[in-house]
């Protein structure tokens, strides 16, 4: 199997506080193949947002990275210098963020942008630079790319701005591609379109995602793998599939119990009680012990690895004890 | 605990209160013919347009006309006691300015809003009434006021409408709401910074229901919440229905949030409504090309592989909307009569009707 174009290893991130250490994003591993999608999914407060900030350098000071690794294609990239992850970030990682609006200049016409990253990044003169724009901005599906390049970005409207930056991010060609809420901010229709854009455009260039979001509709639609995180861990890992259809973990069920469906008219909402704990106050033992249904001695004292059970990895040590159960029993 | 009792709830409206004791009815006459019995509201002919136009030296130095954005064109519907309407579309199709004229916070262009057989916007004293309608509003940071604390909060609306004879009685009042949203009594001590978005919208629920309405209008009440606080909120405004009987407008742009709500949807579209129906058959069975489009656009959560047809283009600028309808330019069944003609719903006073050309000539 070919290496994963990144690879996370127990990361950790930490802000230092007069009120102590606050722990964004505990020990946590993935890996993300060559033009696959991950997605990672929480609600707010799991840390999801920190983990892509981390790979891509930019976390606010005092946020620092206290423990693991991150590679990028088997370099390290997490203790680079700040120029030396300047030359990463756009040209190897791209980054599409939930604002279309902030994430462009305004005073600045598409094409100028397009034009600036693409020159910044690669070898190119400003007329092949240019052409290469148009070509992009083609692919993002912006209709009459010629006479659109040089618009200033409040002349498209948010969808279409959405496209704007995917095209940015896609400029460089880069190997690895962070998308934050990138469809949070449009109306569904407008959602649809934009996912299937960023899917069909990593597909074709082999591009790994990292699918950063709240809605598990979207991630059901686009992602390949999905990590679900809460308060800063990850409590499951697994293909898109058996995490949405045959959740493991007590959160996930939960979570996927707590959404309204088009399909199901059941009279309740599955309600998981409480709310996400502060990262002042994370609980001891498994974080999610207070409010789960589940919960007996040892989650409250130890804190669950993850533990691979039917093709996912769960943090859970009810899931292990199941999972060590059948097995002794398929043993004998 | 009973929040209204039945005597309260007689004293307050007699229509809702013991129907079976035969003399209600002739108590109240309904004031307005056109309001059928066990209707709450009805909404007839709402338009609302907003002057965008440059200012006036501009006007007359680039010879400019005024402009205007139609934000909702002629809103008909009716919405029954104890039911959930609830109306659904993107981002400018009009759903919260139809929330706040039938609330009464902004006033309408043309058209009429009766509650109980009396319009509110056409003058007289609304005091009674406006006791009867309250609002829950989508940013529960934004809709409580950060230096009152949250006891004072719920129990304004108590004292502006003089509903309790002491502070005493305000105090029993609100504890009572804090614990009928799942909050503590004590919490009433607190600032609403000293809570989650999720406990806020408990909060905004509580003071809603302080005046001992009938009637709330929701507009988008968990699009700003976690998917698990949004299912404990959901659960809890219907809970809420059940206990004390009452009725929602429900705005949402999620269709499955107004699926899992309400009784009947309406979807609006470019400021009109372009289908209504009860929520079980408007999912099983849509009949407009937009509701369609809507549903097709819901991700696939089951995974069930359902076919989906890709849309295409954006909602046009609400200032130069297409002519005839709204929705020709996307629809994939428009023929020349959608492009000259507003289409007209098919029975606007049913339960089901369908504003399109399409449908009407029985092409779909």
């Amino acid at each position: 199997m070919a290496p994963p174009v990144l690879s996370v290893r127990n990361l950790r991130v930490e802000f230092p506080t007069r009120h102590g250490t606050l722990v964004a994003v505990d020990d946590i591993s993935f890996d993300i193949a060559a033009g696959e999608v991950l997605g990672v999914v929480g609600e707010s407060g799991a840390g999801k947002s920190m983990t892509g900030t981390a790979v891509i350098g930019l976390l606010e000071p005092p946020g620092r990275i206290a423990r693991g690794e991150v590679i990028l294609q088997g370099q390290r990239i997490d203790n680079l210098k700040q120029d030396e992850m300047r030359k990463v970030r756009g040209k190897r990682i791209g980054m599409i963020f939930q604002d279309p609006l902030t994430s462009l200049n305004p005073l600045y016409t598409v094409g100028q942008q397009l034009v600036e990253t693409i020159r910044t990044h690669l070898p190119v003169g400003a007329d092949e630079a240019r052409i290469r724009a148009i070509q992009l901005l083609t692919e993002a599906g912006i209709q009459g790319a010629e006479q659109r390049i040089d618009s200033y970005p409040h002349e498209f409207s948010g969808g279409m701005r959405q496209r704007v930056v995917i095209a940015l991010a896609l400029a460089a060609e880069p190997e690895l591609i962070i998308a934050d809420e990138p469809t949070t901010a449009l109306d569904v229709s407008i959602q649809a379109q934009i996912i299937q854009l960023i899917k069909k455009l990593c597909r074709e260039r082999g591009t790994a995602v990292m699918l950063i979001t709240h809605d598990m509709g979207v991630i059901a639609e686009t992602a390949d793998r999905v990590a679900v995180m809460y308060a800063g861990r990850i409590a499951e890992i697994g293909p898109v599939r058996d995490v949405v259809q045959r959740p493991q973990h007590p959160y996930t069920k939960g979570l996927m119990g707590s959404i309204p469906t088009l399909e199901a008219t059941g009279d309740r909402l599955l309600q998981i009680k409480g709310s996400m704990p502060r990262l002042t106050a994370i609980p001891q033992g498994c974080a999610f012990n207070p409010r789960c249904t589940n919960v007996f001695d040892r989650c409250r004292k130890d804190r669950p690895e993850p533990f691979t059970s039917h093709g996912s990895q769960v943090a859970c040590w009810l899931a292990t004890q199941t999972i060590a159960k059948t097995n002794e029993e398929a043993g004998r | 605990m009973t929040y209204v009792t039945q005597e309260e709830a007689t004293a307050i409206s007699p229509r809702i209160g013991n129907t079976t004791s035969g003399n209600t009815s002739a108590k109240t006459k309904s004031t307005h013919a056109s309001q059928a019995e066990g209707d709450i509201i009805t909404v007839t002919g709402l338009s609302r347009k907003f002057d965008v136009s440059k200012p006036w030296l501009n006007r007359v130095i680039e010879r400019e006309e005024k402009k205007y954005l139609k934000a909702v064109t002629d809103v008909s519907f009716t919405i029954r006691r104890k039911e959930t309407l609830a109306l659904v579309g993107e981002s400018g199709s009009g759903k919260s300015t139809v929330a706040k004229m039938v609330v009464g916070l902004l006033p309408p262009s043309s058209g009429e809003v009766i509650v109980d057989g009396q319009n509110i916007w056409g003058g007289g004293d609304l005091g009674p009434l406006r006791r009867r309608i309250q609002m829950i509003f989508q940013d529960p940071y934004a809709s409580l006021n950060p230096r009152w604390r949250v006891d004072s909060i719920i129990s304004d609306p108590i004292r502006a409408f003089g509903l309790a004879k002491d502070n005493a009685e305000i105090e029993q009042r609100v504890g009572d709401l804090l614990r009928l949203v799942g909050l503590d009594p004590l919490d009433g001590r607190k600032y609403p910074h000293e809570f989650s978005g999720g406990q806020r919208q408990r909060i905004c629920i509580a003071r809603a229901l302080s005046s001992k309405p009938e009637f709330l209008v929701c507009d988008e009440p968990t699009s700003a919440l976690d998917v698990s606080v949004q299912a404990q909120i959901l659960n809890l405004m219907r809970d809420l229905q059940d206990q004390f009987g009452l009725t929602y407008l429900f705005i949402s742009h999620n269709l499955a949030v107004v699926r899992h709500m309400a009784t009947r949807i309406g979807v609006m579209y470019l400021g009109r409504i372009v289908e209504i129906a009860p929520s079980a058959e408007l999912f099983k069975a849509p009949r407009h090309p937009y509701t369609r489009m809507l549903l097709d656009a819901v991700p696939d959560l089951a995974m069930s592989g359902r076919p989906r047809k890709m849309i295409e283009g954006e909602i046009p600028n609400p200032i130069s909307p297409p002519t005839g309808c709204a929705f020709h330019p996307r629809c994939p069944l428009a023929f020349d009569r959608c492009k000259a003609e507003v289409p007209r719903p098919t029975n606007p006073n049913s339960d089901r009707s369908v504003a399109c050309h399409a449908v009407e000539q029985g092409k779909i």
